[in-house]
This record gives C-alpha cells, structure tokens and sequence, in this order.
C-alpha cells in the first residue's frame, strides 16, 4: 500500500524532480511534480507534452529528472503513455522485463485543447496510467494565449481586456466532466494549497494501478504569476482562494462515486480571488459588472450541481 | 546458394502478405488506425492477436497520429513495434514521422500508396512515400507481394540494427498490391524467421535503473550536431542495408538489391521508377528489345536512402533517361524522383536527356499502349514533363 499522510512533515524528503530546472518564481506545477513522483511508488516513468514543464526542465544537455522522461509532441501525450504502456504489458509477459508505472504530465493547451483526441483515445481504451494536467489557464509557455482552460472574462494575449471585448467571452471548457463521461476509474482535481489531499490522491491512485486500474486523471490547480499577472509570492494564497470562493472544488469521481474532498461551508467572496490578479482586474469595472456576475453564476450553478451529484450512490 | 529454411508457397494479397511478415517477425506492439487501403493489414493482425496466433499488444488508436506516436513510444520502451497507413493517414502522422527518426526509434510501418485528396480518391499514387521522403525514414518500394513480405522481414532487420537505429517505411502499391492476391513463399512461422532475425536487442531502452531523457529542448548551440549526426546515419546505412540483403538471399532464397535493372547494359534509353509498375515495364522492355529498340529499366526496391551510386552504375551509357513519377510536386522543376535522378546526374557532371513522365495518379491505369507514348517523348528534345493519358492534354 502507497503511504498516506496527515502531515506534512510526512512526505519523504528524497526528490526525482530536481533544482536546476528553469520553471519561474511562483511557479505551480514543480510542488505537483515532486509530490506526484514521491507519492506515486515503485519504478516509474514520466510522458511530458510539450509545454512549459517540458521546455524548462530538459533543455540539453541538462536535465531536472532523475527518472525517465519522455517528450513526443505537443497533443500525443496520452498516446505515447498508451504505446508504452502496451510495450510494458507485452514485455513482461513475452521476456520477463521489469514493470514500471507511466505518468503523463501536460498543460491545459496540451490536454483541453491540441491533445484531448489522444486523451479522449487513451481513455476509452483503459490504458493503466495516471495522466495530470497541470492546468494555468492560457498557453503561457508561449506568451500567454488563451486556452479552452481560460476562465470568463480573464484577459490573454488573445483575449486581452479591450474596449469593445473586455477579456474572453467564453466560459472554461469542463474538462472533468468529459473526463467522467469516459468512466474512467478515477478522477480528482488537486490543488497546490492542498498538498496533503494532493498527496493522498496521487497515493490512492498508486495503489490502483499496482492492482491494475486506470487510467486515471487527475485536473491540478497550477497557479502562473506571469500569465495571471500577481506577485509571485501569492501562488498558494490564490489556490487557496480558489478554493474558498468555490471556484475550483476539490472532489473526486472514485469509481461512480462522487465526494467533495473539501466543503466550502462559508465561501469568500471571489472579488477576493479576482483583485490579486492583472487578468481579472477588468472585472471589477462597473461596466463590466454583468461579466462578474455571470462568474458568479457559474460558480453558484457549479457548485449546486457537484453537491447534488456528491448525493448520489453512483453517477455513473 | 543453400535455402535451409523451409518455406510455403501460398497466395496472399498484399495486405495480409505484410500481415504474416508482421505476425513472422513477432512484434510485440501493433497500434494502428484503419483506412483504406491499408485496413486488411490491421484486421489480419487483429485476427493473429485475438486468436493467440501472435503474443502482443494491438492499440486500436484513435488516429494515424496516435498510431504512430504509441508506436513511438512503445519502440522506446524496447518493443519490436509495427504501424501502417495510407495517404492522409500519413499526411496526419506527418509531425511524428520526424520525431520517430531524430528519436532512432526503429518503428516499421507499411503505406499502402495511395493519393492525396482533394479530390479525395483511395487508389494508387505515391503522394504519401514522397512526402515522407525527408523526413529521415529508411524507405523500401515493393514490385510484389512477394517483396512486401520479404521487404517487411528485412526492414526490422535493418531498422533495429544498432549501426543504424532508424525507423523503416514499407511502400507497396494501393489496391494494386495490397488487393491483389498473388503466389509468394512465406515462411512457416516466427521461430523459422528468428534464425534471420532474432529478438529486438534495444539500445537504451526505457529503463527506470537507467534513467534517460528522452526528446529534450535542444537550441541553438545543440540541434545542428544533432541533425549532423541523424544525416550520417541515414546515408551509413545503406552499408547494412546491403549486408541484410545479401544475408536474406542466403536465408530465402531471394535476391535483393538497391535497385533492379533490365536490358540497362547497351540501352540507349532507360526508364526510371517505383513500386508495382516495375512489372509492366519489363514486359514492355523485352516486347522492345524483340523489336530491336534498345531500352531498359531500373527500379528502386531502395528509396532511402537515395542508392545514388547503384543507379549511376546501372543506366550506364544511356542518353535518354525517361523517369516515371506516381505523383507530382506542384511547382517543382519535376516529379519527386525526377529530381532526385537529375540530382543524382548531374553531382557527377554527367548529362543525359532527362524526361520525366507523370503517369497513374488516382490508380489510373497505366497501359502498355501508355507505355508507347512515353517511350516516344523521349526522342522530343523539347518536352521535359509529360503527363500520360490525359485528356485534352497534347501530350496525353
């Protein structure tokens, strides 16, 4: 059994993910990274789509992996992770090769947009892998652009907070829910402010796939200083928010079975959320109050939605 | 020569001859996506997997583009790995095809040649091998189903051989050999063939004991050696290519070359081409050499790398060289292998009247009476690209 904690001070201090690395200041997806390889137990290898973890942790001759790491292209992530899979499978079985774990790691361009086929693909066909996108909400590896992670109204390169269009019109594609419409063992949304729920749900999906099941999925928070345009220093503090404003609900689909891992009895206002980013500052114009009220919409409908189907015995 | 192996003599298709080479070579990973005219290639595999006939893992993908990026990544893993496709099958794996090579991932992959739309059409051309052609595969053409199924067995022998590491394309004719079905030998199974080729011995496999990255971010100060570095290898090979033919010869029974020549020694005139039509145009040489025109033909089993000095060695003298392109580059000065062959001739000062003749395109039928006419546009010094049986072209 992978080791679960309740502190901490628990998670062991060896790293598979290494200084060196060229991710920001402030930077979300390194404290995902390096609680996914410890959490995860036993031989493991990592598929990177390209994008920012890709180009800032292996530019050669260096690298920040001590384990293997493969990068194909850009929306083949998940169809890698299945042929290496398959090899594994085939390999063990043909020539009594050792087995090893493959986790895939890609960004919200790489799996919401350019790779949701392959995801779709490896999915349906049960490939026995954990695949994280670490999800910042815009292409930022590449300036910023907006993504179908993109939230209402937050402003991008591609999406900038004009006179006439004040940021991006469209709501975030919910990339969960096609996730579950797979039916997939196992899927969760974790959260840098929640290391410890984080840590938890990577070792619960350990387990699994030493018992044979997958794929899993897991949806990360991953906070972006640059593209979101905060101080650095305010990282966790505003995956904490969105949590607390119940923006970003942690919760799991374990087998059919919906929970909300953390309830958000008195949520904060998302003014909160919003004020401590450039992206959102439009938002709280007065002309603007109709995109902030349908934020807040979305948030409330969302929310509603989840409690109800945490109601249910299955929802699927 | 002394063939040990016993072998049987059976009649296949051209699809499933690959099929059996595939099921022969004992692969360990298939992931493949259907489409015509590839797709009998993937059922017979299908069948071979599910019936327990061959012990692997068959990934029914999504798309081309993740046919060739599971196979990728299984083939890094370790495993003898195959794929196939076809036309916009190949135009969607286009990006992988490049990263299959620059990564030295020794993958197999049969194309069943077939034109690119629009207009959207599944028969015959060789739009597909061409567009692969830069991309750094080791690329065979087969005339027969016989060669699809030798060409198969050989690849992997020389895709996985550690001098070479690079992935290999089987080329065999849309419909024309992949649907027809001819007499070939096959072997018995994969423990007979193992004697040719043993189980695949990786070079830095995955291996979390080992750990290697794979595909990183190289720039400015890294990428050109690295680029260098595959150039060599892809023209070093044809060194092990030779070794692996000559090695088959003693192993089947059958003979291979880079190219294959006929009547070449005293022609004053020789035809140039690819794959099945090979045939056609040796039945015609020899109808001409009875009635004493002097022409002969070379076919290219090898297309990568380009067996630059082989084709040299065996046009020999000719002043009219005719090349055939199953395809055209829209633009260029010629058809794809029509440029390639007056490269060829002209990097060493030498000046034959080039032709090139574009025929087939779409699975038409090229005829011997097609044939004819292209042997007549030779003579013209004032034609350089002929398109046959065309209507309401003047040349046609």
């Amino acid at each position: 059994m992978a080791k679960t904690i309740r502190r901490l001070n628990e998670i062991p201090r060896e790293e598979y993910f290494v200084s060196g690395h060229g991710l920001c200041a402030g930077c979300g997806i390194p404290p995902m990274v390096r609680i996914a390889l410890k959490a995860v137990e036993g031989p493991k290898v990592v598929v990177n789509a390209t994008g920012c973890l890709e180009v800032a942790t292996t530019l050669y001759p260096h690298t920040a992996w001590t384990i293997p790491w493969i990068h194909n292209a850009f929306e083949n992530a998940a169809a890698t992770a299945s042929g290496i899979e398959a090899a594994v499978k085939a390999l063990v079985r043909k020539r009594g090769w050792k087995s090893y774990k493959v986790l895939v790691f890609g960004g919200d361009g790489g799996t919401f947009d350019i790779g949701l086929q392959s995801l779709s693909g490896a999915l349906e066909r049960g490939h026995r892998f954990i695949y994280v996108c670490y999800d910042n909400e815009a292409y930022m590896n590449t300036g910023i652009q907006r993504s179908g992670a993109t939230p209402l109204g937050a402003a991008t390169t591609t999406s900038p907070a004009g006179k006439v269009i004040p940021g991006k019109p469209e709501n975030k594609k919910s990339l969960m829910d096609i996730v579950i419409a797979h039916r997939i063992p196992y899927a969760a949304t974790i959260n840098p402010a929640y290391p410890i729920d984080m840590w938890n749900k990577f070792a619960k999906a350990s387990d699994y796939l030493d018992r044979g099941i997958g794929p899993i999925f897991f949806h990360y928070y991953s906070p972006c200083p640059v593209g979101w345009r905060m101080d650095s220093a305010l990282s966790i503090e505003v995956a904490r928010l969105a949590v607390q404003t119940r923006l970003w609900p942690l919760y799991e689909v374990d087998h059919g079975k919906l929970t909300i891992n953390v309830k958000v009895p008195k949520p904060k206002p998302i003014e909160d959320y919003i004020r401590i980013q450039g992206r959102f500052r439009h938002l709280l114009k007065p002309e603007n109050e109709h995109l902030l009220n349908n934020l807040k919409k979305f948030i409330e409908v969302n929310w509603e939605r989840l409690q109800k189907l945490s109601e249910l015995n299955y929802i699927f | 020569m002394s063939v040990t192996i016993r072998q049987v003599r059976t009649g296949l298709n051209g699809d499933e001859a690959v099929a059996y080479a595939v099921l022969h070579a004992d692969v360990d990973v298939i992931s493949a996506y259907p489409i015509t005219p590839q797709t009998i290639i993937v059922e017979r595999l299908s069948e071979f997997v599910h019936n327990g006939e061959l012990d692997a893992e068959f990934i029914p993908v999504e798309s081309e583009h993740s046919a060739l990026s599971a196979a990728l990544g299984a083939s890094l893993a370790g495993a003898r790995v195959f794929t196939a496709t076809a036309s916009q099958g190949l135009a969607l794996m286009y990006e992988v095809l490049y990263i299959t090579s620059s990564l030295r991932a020794p993958v197999v992959m049969a194309i069943g040649n077939r034109a690119f739309s629009a207009p959207i059409n599944i028969h015959c051309s060789h739009d597909d091998a061409y567009a692969a052609r830069d991309a750094g595969w080791i690329q065979f053409f087969a005339e027969t189903v016989q060669e699809a199924y030798d060409l198969t067995i050989i690849a992997y022998r020389v895709s996985e051989d550690e001098r070479v590491l690079l992935p290999s394309i089987v080329n065999l004719d849309g419909f024309i050999l992949t649907h027809s079905v001819e007499p070939l030998h096959i072997f018995r199974d994969s423990k007979d063939v193992s004697e040719f080729l043993p189980q695949r011995r990786p070079v830095n496999p995955i291996d979390p004991d080992n750990p290697i990255t794979y595909g990183p971010l190289a720039l400015q100060n890294y990428y050109m050696e690295i680029k260098r570095q595959q150039a060599e290898a892809i023209y070093s090979s044809k060194k092990v290519i030779n070794e692996v033919f000559e090695e088959y010869g003693e192993f089947s029974g059958r003979d291979y070359s880079p190219v294959k020549s006929l009547y070449t020694e005293d022609a004053d005139t020789v035809f140039i081409l690819l794959g099945s039509t090979a045939g056609t145009m040796r039945y015609m040489v020899k109808k001409w050499r009875r009635e004493g025109r002097k022409v002969g033909v070379v076919s290219l089993t090898l297309y990568r790398p380009f067996p630059e000095e082989e084709l040299i060695e065996s046009v020999g003298d000719a002043e009219n060289i005719i090349v055939m392109d199953r395809s055209f580059s829209y633009g260029s000065p010629g058809g794809q292998l029509y440029m390639d062959v007056a490269a060829t001739f002209m990097k060493r000062g030498l000046n034959p009247h080039l032709v090139n003749v574009i025929y087939g395109l779409g699975g038409r039928d090229f005829t011997p009476e097609d044939a004819e006419k292209a042997l007549e546009m030779a003579s013209k010094t004032d034609v350089d690209i002929v398109w046959i049986g065309v209507r309401g072209d003047n040349y046609g």
